[in-house]
């Protein structure tokens, strides 16, 4: 049996699709989504307008919405960093828990001593290096070894879950507040160490967003205009040709696997300076960051400020889905209309590099 | 002829721009080992691959027995008792030897006898002497007992007509000496064999008759006691001396050496040795044409050259200074340009831009770069510049190289590698694929680079090419230089008989 329609490679992407193509899938993903509400006698119109309004117009929406973007834009920068050179790394999600260590150590040591705003640039560092080194194992072995980074890189998220456990549960590690006897919890950073929140029409804005917007700035760069971005552009595009004109492969394979690192890293770090202010153990294993900037990363076509976008997007929909979960409104129903908007939009995505054709003339072609 | 085994008559067949089969006629006797000859792109694969149901003639007829035959598909072939051993093996890595000859057999039952099946496997490689393990797993084989598993899954199906491409190519000598042994022990017991090769030595030996193709035509048939390797290699050539040479400019100066390369060994991908030893010069504005048969070391010296690869023994001077092995940004920067034979996968990034390409090779200068960062502007002026002075028909210079014509793709390589001033360029087949008028336009750039001086190495198979531009012709067999003379004088014969592995002596 043939299909009636077959899918046929564009030869050249035409600009509007990338706009245009989002929009229709979210449209899509309404209507289908409004015949699942009819058919559960909900008014779909009602839902959609609580949902833009709980994730993305009230006031306090957008405060915890960014809250929510975080993290995600980090670790979804860190897939899109990897994926542009054809690194699969997808532990995005271990890398951000080694980056929380790394911030939480140092906040933790010179937060009573150092000045404010020293604490936070060495915060930020500790945390972007902890990720990197742990990232650049999965790079080394990829580049000297080709072993499948899918893998070493999946198999370090349950290592570095298995050492967060161990340095707040298991052990009387330096980050464990010893006063904590019975339920064992992170030691509480300094106050003065926490990190600055600013406020923008009523909205608070942490550091760390802004730290996010800055990353991508800084990554778009790199990828538009560096020499750095051009060899990873030209290892993705043809090996051979990046050995044909002596592109360092491997080393630049270890770099670009450190620098996704890093940014998991720093999702790690906003995670102890924005939010919990002491090495959360349980709360940065909770919410799945890593995984979740896979989805945020295939999304933004591995664009670094379409990420943030993304980022925010996501946050919105997952905000307005706990708001709407209630009696009356299950939490599976809620995953149904969140999973609707992911699916048509990497349905979408399809359509920007391939186009349908009807199938009724090949056959045809293929008579003759 | 009653004794015909198959016989093929008027073959024709036509792709987009070849025509790879033009009027073949082909007929081969039962129980006889029959060498079918000729340079690549003769048309021997095209031959076969419609021998064993893979294409379609366009015209033509082919008989097998006696009655005609058509097969729509490899399957059918295969069924008529036609078995085709290929030159790049279809095992299964993981299984074993037994498994892999009965995979794809319709007669295997839904439940797999091992047992017998291994007896029987081993029964008939004891019967033509072949040595192999029926439960060795292919993987822990080497490439000989490889050959053999393919040889076995043919037989095993029953084919009465075996062919073979170019097996000796991935053989060592003691075991090349088997596998003629098991040949003939087959064709003892009434089975056919075609044996395609270009190599003259080892049709001499092997086989009884032989036809050569030359152009996709039939050149003729001989019977292999009433031949020699020197009538072979004038069959295979062609006797035409009907081109005309290169006019030159300045004609170069082989004192004024610009690259040499003193005894020269490396390993190909398999960590084989595939130059061994290697001696040449050239000199400023010289050009250097490097005959021989693909696959005899020709990539490998390109690569060596270029720093692609690194080379295990001897020394490399690019004038007189010694080039770093392996490191193909110093060869670049010490004035190598090297045009690949793979223009679109290795001498470009077909995704990215055309002015990326003409990038490819000086981003990293200070005219195009600086603190790590690109002048994009730069980058798009140079591109246009180098456009329209090597006439690359594209919409822009953002336009991604992929969506342009061959020629155009190769004009876009010339245009970079002669734009980084070069002292020496490689050109490794540079005109293959290109229509007419691109074919003359890249000879065209080439012989105005010799005259400007640069030293030009012109690795290709075409004699027709090398003949014409080059000022001196080397030979390349099996990964040594065989011979070096002024292109002036050298014949197509001679050539086709050292590109053939005749040694020199036989050529005098």
């Amino acid at each position: 049996m043939r299909s009636p329609v077959r899918l046929e490679r564009r030869l050249t992407q035409p600009r509007w699709l990338n706009s245009a193509i989002p929009v229709f899938s979210l449209m899509g993903a309404l209507v289908v989504g409004a015949v699942v509400l009819l058919a559960t006698g909900k008014n779909p119109l009602d839902v959609y307008w609580r949902i833009l309004d709980r994730g993305f117009l009230s006031q306090r929406a957008v405060t915890g919405t960014l809250r929510t973007a975080t993290p995600l834009a980090f670790t979804g920068m860190c897939a899109a960093a990897a994926f542009r050179l054809g690194v699969i790394n997808i532990g995005g999600e271990g890398q951000l828990y080694i980056g929380a260590v790394g911030a939480a150590l140092v906040g933790l040591w010179i937060g009573g001593s150092a000045p404010v705003g020293i604490t936070i640039i060495v915060m930020v560092l500790a945390g972007m290096l902890f990720g990197a080194m742990y990232a650049s194992i999965v790079g080394v072995l990829r580049s000297q070894f080709n072993t499948n980074e899918i893998i070493t890189s999946l198999m370090m998220n349950y290592v570095a879950g298995i050492v967060l456990n161990y340095l707040i549960f298991n052990s009387r590690s330096y980050w464990r507040d010893p006063r904590s006897v019975g339920f064992p919890s992170g030691k509480p950073l300094e106050k003065r160490t926490f990190w600055p929140t600013y406020e923008v029409f009523s909205t608070s804005v942490s550091f760390g967003f802004l730290l996010a917007i800055a990353a991508a700035i800084v990554l778009w760069v790199v990828y538009k205009r560096s020499r750095l971005g051009f060899e990873i552009g030209i290892i993705a595009d043809s090996p051979r040709a990046a050995r044909y004109v002596g592109i360092r492969t491997k080393w630049t394979i270890v770099a670009v696997t450190a620098m996704s690192g890093a940014l998991a890293g720093l999702g790690g770090t906003s995670q102890v300076g924005d939010f919990a202010h002491y090495l959360d153990a349980k709360g940065l294993q909770l919410n799945n960051f890593g995984y979740t900037g896979i989805v945020v990363a295939a999304l933004a076509r591995l664009n670094p400020l379409g990420a943030i976008l993304v980022a925010v997007l996501m946050g919105g929909l997952t905000n307005a889905g706990y708001s709407l979960q209630g009696p009356d409104f299950p939490s599976g129903l809620v995953g149904t209309l969140q999973g609707l908007i992911l699916f048509t939009a990497v349905a979408g995505e399809i359509l920007t590099k391939y186009r349908l054709r009807s199938n009724r003339n090949a056959v045809k072609a293929v008579a003759v | 002829m009653t004794n015909s085994a198959v016989r093929m008559t008027g073959v024709v067949k036509r792709f987009p721009g070849v025509i790879a089969n033009d009027g073949v006629n082909f007929e081969v006797l039962k129980g006889e080992v029959h060498a079918l000859l000729g340079e690549n792109g003769a048309g021997k694969s095209t031959l076969s691959n419609i021998l064993t149901g893979l294409y379609r003639p366009d015209e033509g007829s082919i008989d097998l027995d006696g009655t005609p035959v058509s097969f729509s598909s490899p399957k059918a072939a295969l069924d008529a008792g036609i078995g085709m051993v290929h030159q790049h093996f279809r095992l299964v890595e993981p299984f074993t030897v037994a498994e892999n000859v009965i995979l794809g057999n319709p007669q295997t039952a839904f439940v797999i006898d091992t047992d017998s099946t291994v007896e029987r496997v081993a029964d008939l490689a004891r019967r033509y002497d072949m040595a192999v393990d029926p439960n060795a797993k292919i993987w822990q084989l080497s490439v000989g007992e490889q050959q053999r598993v393919e040889i076995l899954k043919v037989l095993y199906r029953g084919a009465g007509v075996l062919i073979l491409d170019e097996p000796t190519a991935v053989l060592t000598p003691i075991e090349a000496e088997a596998l003629f042994k098991t040949l003939r022990a087959m064709t003892a017991e009434g089975r056919t064999v075609i044996f395609i090769s270009h190599k003259l030595d080892e049709v001499m030996s092997v086989s009884d008759r032989i036809t050569v193709l030359r152009g996709g035509r039939t050149v003729g048939t001989v019977a292999t006691r009433d031949t020699s390797t020197r009538e072979l290699a004038g069959m295979m050539v062609g006797r035409s001396v009907e081109f005309s040479r290169a006019t030159r400019r300045n004609p170069g100066d082989p004192g004024d050496v610009v690259l040499s390369l003193t005894d020269v060994s490396c390993e190909d991908d398999r960590g084989r040795e595939a130059l061994h030893g290697i001696d040449v010069t050239i000199g400023r504005g010289e050009i250097v044409g490097v005959a021989g048969v693909a696959g005899n070391g020709q990539r490998e010296l390109a690569e060596v050259i270029a720093g692609m690869r690194t080379f295990t023994s001897g020394r490399i001077l690019v004038g007189d200074k010694p080039l770093a092995n392996g490191r193909a940004r110093s060869a670049i920067a010490d004035g190598v340009a090297h045009v690949p034979e793979d223009r679109l996968h290795t001498g470009l990034a077909a995704g990215h831009s055309v002015e990326d390409n003409i990038a490819l090779k000086n981003y990293r200068t200070p005219l195009l770069s600086r603190f790590g960062m690109l002048k994009r502007n730069v980058i798009t002026s140079q591109a246009c510049d180098l456009v329209t002075r090597y006439d690359v028909k594209t919409p822009d210079t953002a336009t991604p190289v992929r969506l342009l014509s061959g020629g155009n793709v190769q004009k876009v390589l010339l245009a970079r590698e002669f734009s980084t001033k070069p002292k020496v360029l490689i050109a490794a087949s540079p005109t293959r694929g290109l229509d007419v008028g691109a074919i003359e336009t890249v000879r065209q750039r080439l012989v105005e680079a010799a005259d400007d001086g640069v030293g030009i190495l012109l690795i290709c198979e075409d004699l027709e090419e090398i003949m014409s531009l080059a000022d001196r012709i080397v030979v390349m067999y099996e990964g040594r230089l065989v011979a070096d003379m002024p292109a002036v004088g050298a014949t197509r014969e001679q050539l086709g008989l050292l590109m053939g592995g005749a040694t020199p002596e036989t050529s005098q």
